[in-house]
Parts: structure tokens; C-alpha cells; sequence
């Protein structure tokens, strides 16, 4: 039973490799084009990187914060001593 | 001596080389928006220089001098400036996060298009979410891995 589920399985991700999109041809490369020519403009950043992760999807960047602030007040809840 | 410091040849090379790794998370904190790099990894060395401290001095030693308490206080007062600088762009201008200080004389500098060497004062709210995200990532490492070094211990 085993077996079967591994061959199942290594059979759908055989066939999804298959079907993978080749590496370096792009679809559709209207978002990079916007940014690498309006970032600079618009956010008045060098660093495209950087006005994508805080600036057009800053958004995320809130969020991520927010997990991070999570996971420490959970350490910090779990692993605090309190004074008796 | 303590039990939990090390020997006094690994304290004073932490000693001489804090400063210098704080600087250097500093620098990419504040050039996240010329070069790679940015807020959480320069908060994540800043973050290893104190963890370096704790490794060397002792956890208890260490608290000394930064309570996790204070620790945890200076990542929320990152996170409140990382949000309240989003609802200032929503209140100033269109939306949530909205690059407002674009054209203004703080951070405002717009680079001439294509590469060039960069320009510290440009970047609108970039460097100011950069360094509310250092600070947060400073004080959360940093207060994480000081209460786990404190666990560990037996108590006083």
C-alpha cells in the first residue's frame, strides 16, 4: 500500500515537472517592465528590491512584522520567568 | 567568576567588536534603499551582536544592562512607528502606506533614472519603515534569545 501511494505520488510530480514552465521565458513581463522603469520615479528609491518589499507590497512587509511580533510575544510568554 | 561567562580573552574581543557590528547593522539599516540589505537584515545583525554578548558575558549579566522588558518595549515602538507612518500616507494622502514624503525635502530626492551611486536622502518612507523594521527585529531576536539563555539557568 505503501508503494502504490509512493509511485501515485512520484507520478503526479513526474508529470508536474513535466509541465513546468521553462526557466527564463516569461509569459508576461508587464509588472518588472512598470517597475524597472517607474520605481525610481515613484518611490525615489535606487533599491528596486527594496520599493517592491516596502513600498508596492508593504502591505506583506506590515503582516510580516505583525508574524514576527507574534512568534515573540509567544516566546516570550511561554519562556518569561514571573517574579513570585 | 561566574559560571555562565566565558574567559576574559572572549569578553574583551566581544567587547572590541560590539561596537563596530552595531555600526555595521546601522549602515544597512540606513542604506536599505541604495543597496542590498535592508531592515530585517540589518536587524537580524544588530540582534547578533547582542546575542554575541550573551554568549560571552552571560545571560545574566547582560540583563543588567537590557531587560527583556525593555527589549520587547523598543520593538513595539517600532512596530507603532511602521504603522502609524501607513496611516499618516491613508490620512495625507490616497492609501495605507501611500509614499507621501516623495518631493519633499526630508527623504524626498528622486535619483536620476537608470544605475547610479544613490543618493542617502532620497527614498520617501523606505529608510523610515527600514529602520522601524530594524528596531523590531533588534529588540525581538535580541529579547527572544535573552529569555531563552535566562531558562535555562537555575534561579536566584
Amino acid at each position: 500500500m505503501r508503494w502504490v501511494a509512493f509511485v501515485v505520488f512520484a507520478a503526479f510530480l513526474l508529470f508536474a515537472a513535466y509541465e513546468l514552465h521553462p526557466f527564463g521565458e516569461l509569459d508576461d513581463s508587464r509588472m518588472d517592465d512598470y517597475i524597472i522603469s517607474n520605481a525610481q520615479n515613484e518611490t525615489a528609491a535606487n533599491n528596486a528590491v527594496t520599493s517592491v518589499v516596502f513600498d508596492y507590497r508593504g502591505y506583506d512587509t506590515l503582516g510580516e512584522a505583525t508574524v514576527l511580533f507574534t512568534a515573540i510575544a509567544g516566546a516570550l510568554v511561554v519562556l518569561r520567568r514571573v517574579k513570585k | 567568576m561566574r559560571q555562565d561567562e566565558m574567559t576574559p580573552v572572549v569578553r574583551t574581543i566581544a567587547a572590541l567588536i560590539f561596537p563596530f557590528i552595531i555600526i555595521f547593522s546601522f549602515y544597512v539599516i540606513m542604506h536599505g534603499h541604495l543597496t542590498p540589505g535592508g531592515g530585517f537584515q540589518g536587524g537580524a545583525i544588530g540582534a547578533s551582536a547582542i546575542v554575541m554578548l550573551i554568549v560571552a558575558y552571560g545571560a545574566r549579566n547582560v540583563k543588567k544592562k537590557a531587560k527583556e522588558e525593555s527589549l520587547s518595549i523598543f520593538e513595539s515602538i517600532g512596530g507603532l512607528v511602521f504603522v502609524i507612518v501607513g496611516i499618516i500616507g491613508f490620512v495625507a494622502a490616497s492609501s495605507f502606506l501611500y509614499n507621501f514624503l516623495v518631493g519633499e525635502p526630508l527623504f524626498g530626492t528622486i535619483p536620476p533614472f537608470g544605475s547610479n551611486p544613490g543618493i542617502l536622502n532620497s527614498g520617501g518612507i523606505l529608510p523610515i519603515l527600514n529602520i522601524a523594521v530594524g528596531m523590531k527585529v533588534i529588540g525581538g531576536l535580541a529579547s527572544v534569545v535573552l529569555v531563552m539563555a535566562l531558562a535555562g539557568g537555575d534561579e536566584e
